[in-house]
């Protein structure tokens, strides 16, 4: 059985929801109450049937409505998708790791066949079937990693490995929590953290790094990493700032259910075989405050944690000037009783 | 967080002797399907399983990485090292089921680089054989100076030759043919990155003389794994297993660890990747530091020791693991 897509808009009207399914399988960040940095890696291993681990590269129901969305902003703002030129064999490794994942966990979705060099590639969701000869950059109608994720969920930075750092020399960008490749581009691990508060005085980036720099070829990790975004815009961009940023002062008690949503990056690292390079796939789940409390666990939990979060924390996230309605309308629904551990829904 | 590498099941497709000292060996997977690509200059880590002693020693993937059909490394025999070459080079044949390790590169070229300067020294000649595969492949710029002592021990030097003629260049210490280094390195285009692999002394060497002529550190790159040396047996306590090891003579610190059941991480087993690094809980006595990961101040202060190529002499040892 595939999946329905669903016609949606993660703009304008914003038609953006979740299947009461996509809602219990979505990557609630918190497993406790309250909520700090930590170096939270984990070996991105294939996890439960109906979990968004369920295959390692996960395409979901908005896989439709969220290429096309890729497709206006690149449109809008080409400088989204940027490769140095030294990145294009990488560009290659990532087309094969995502065709390979893809036609693997979705078969009824994705065919990938090879013949040598000569690959076709069947994209039946885009109505896509296209012949090419690997490593030929000419028989492509773009760079291999734009091509390939202008039909994949979730941004993706690769990170060349060099001098014992990362550096962030190609990306797809297009659904990102307030950070920009185009200022970011041929940056270092800890340049483009920088803007990062507490982090660094507690050697968390220097520990990632050492981690980071020794991830192994066909030993991928992954960690969350969360926020929150009004309205269920995927291009929460500093160049679209303008756009996004004064909805934050649209939050009323009335609304808080609808506009208000938590939005959870699942962050995978892979070692790329032929560049030697790092792929960062960052994918976003968005999850409505009114869908998110159908699960009570998770609504006791965030107000916990959205109440008790460090001001710094807090101010990064962008959360200061909502905070107090959101916390007030969640408290609703927090009658105090424990949580059970884990982050799943009872 | 412990790292490691995935185990890559394989069997013996083929034995070469290529010269008086070097053997190359071809591996292929056991279920018939393609091994993983990798990228030149990564190595492997090949389990030698030798009665009740196992050696884990890294070598260099010599093929191209663009056929992943077979893995080949070639293994110059050390008569006076701890036995790992003299068991590949005398118990190893066609046939035999081995496990080795996934490919990890720690000696990766610099795509950014206009282009490619190699210094090879002997069996140095090794990762030097996938890279510029790869960058023939792509149409890579590069320039290979391999030194040997003699023609009949210039491994691979004729096939290099025909493969990419001027572009590599031989000098045999037996005819008193020695590089020019400093006219080399002088004589290079903006955006060359150099690269050498081979005896610690040749590293040091061209290290050196590169920063004295200004090459600034990034576009240096070198593979500098240092063989665990042999020395006298030793006495350990492991305090997080609660047990006490003897490091035998022709055993590292780090097989002895895994030979009592202990398994830290580890990638490159050279004293490089800084994997199997371990705080030392108390000593009494002297630290012998062969690793290149540690910072000298590190190896002063007695806090750590890298168990893949460091020994250690005296009363007492105490580590944390």
């Amino acid at each position: 059985m595939g999946i329905t897509f669903r016609k949606e808009t993660f703009r304008d009207d914003f038609t953006f929801k979740n299947s009461p399914e996509h809602i219990r399988r979505f990557p609630f960040p918190f497993n406790e109450d309250s909520y700090m940095y930590a170096v939270n890696i984990e070996p991105h291993v294939v996890g439960p049937k109906g979990s968004v681990l369920e295959n390692l590269i996960d395409v979901d129901e908005h896989y439709v409505a969220e290429m096309q969305d890729r497709a206006l902003v690149l449109a809008e703002d080409p400088l989204r998708c940027q490769s140095l030129a030294h990145m294009t064999l990488a560009g290659w490794d990532l087309l094969e790791l995502l065709m390979e994942q893809q036609a693997l966990g979705y078969p009824e979705h994705f065919t990938l066949e090879r013949n040598g060099d000569r690959w076709r590639w069947i994209n039946r969701p885009l109505g896509i079937d296209d012949t090419f000869t690997f490593g030929d950059t000419s028989t492509l109608p773009y760079g291999p990693m734009e091509y390939i994720t202008r039909q994949s969920q979730g941004d993706f930075c690769i990170l060349d490995q060099r001098d014992g750092n990362l550096w962030m020399d190609a990306g797809m960008v297009t659904t990102q929590a307030d950070w920009s490749l185009d200022f970011d581009i041929g940056m270092n691990f800890f340049e483009w953290h920088a803007p990062v508060p507490l982090a660094h005085e507690k050697g968390i980036f220097t520990r990632a790094l050492k981690f980071l720099t020794n991830i192994q070829q066909g030993k991928p990790a992954r960690r969350l990493n969360w926020t929150m975004t009004i309205n269920p815009r995927l291009d929460t961009s500093p160049e679209n700032y303008h756009k996004w940023g004064p909805d934050r002062a649209t939050v009323t008690p009335e609304n808080v259910g609808q506009k208000v949503h938590l939005r959870v990056e699942l962050q995978s690292f892979w070692r790329l075989p032929r560049s030697n390079a790092i792929v960062f796939p960052i994918r976003c789940y968005l999850i409505k405050m009114d869908e998110l409390v159908t699960q009570p666990k998770w609504a006791r939990r965030l107000h916990r944690v959205i109440r008790d979060l460090p001001e710094e924390l807090a101010t990064y996230k962008g959360l200061t000037r909502y905070r107090p309605t959101l916390v007030e309308w969640l408290s609703k629904l927090d009658d105090g009783s424990p949580t059970s551990p884990g982050f799943g829904p009872d | 967080m412990s790292t490691g590498t995935t185990k890559l099941d394989v069997v013996v497709s083929d034995v070469v002797p290529v010269n008086e000292l070097v053997t190359r060996f071809h591996f292929r997977r056991r279920d018939g399907e393609l091994l993983p690509t990798f990228s030149g200059g990564a190595h492997v880590v090949v389990e030698m399983r030798d009665g009740d002693r196992t050696r884990l020693n890294p070598y260099s993937l010599m093929g191209s990485p663009l056929d992943t059909r077979e893995y080949t490394i070639s293994v110059r025999r050390d008569d006076a090292g701890r036995g790992g070459s003299l068991f590949m080079h005398r118990q190893v044949k066609p046939g035999q089921e081995m496990v080795i390790s996934y490919p990890v590169n720690l000696f990766s070229l610099d795509l950014r680089a206009k282009k490619h300067l190699m210094l090879a020294g002997g069996i140095g000649i090794t990762p030097f054989m996938a890279q510029t595969s790869q960058l023939a492949g792509a149409s890579g710029n590069f320039e290979l100076h391999y030194t040997c002592r003699t023609a009949s021990l210039g491994t691979y030097a004729d096939v290099l030759q025909q493969r990419y003629g001027n572009r590599v260049r031989l000098y045999h210490d037996d005819r008193e043919e020695h590089i020019d280094l400093d006219r080399l390195l002088s004589s290079q285009p903006l955006g060359t990155h150099l690269y050498v692999c081979g005896p610690a002394g040749m590293i040091n060497w061209v290290r050196d003389r590169a920063a004295n002529l200004g090459w600034p550190p990034e576009t240096v790159h070198f593979e500098h794994f240092a063989a665990p040396q042999p020395g006298a047996p030793f006495d350990v306590t492991l305090a997080v297993s609660g047990k006490t090891i003897r490091v035998g003579e022709q055993q590292s610190l780090l097989e002895a660890i895994e030979a009592a059941g202990v398994d830290p991480p580890y990638l490159c087993r050279g004293g490089v990747c800084g994997q199997c690094e371990t705080n030392v809980i108390s000593s009494d006595g002297k630290f012998i530091h062969n690793d290149h990961w540690l910072s000298e101040e590190d190896h002063r202060s007695g806090c750590k020791i890298m168990p893949c190529v460091s020994r250690f002499e005296g009363k007492s040892l105490v580590l944390e693991r």
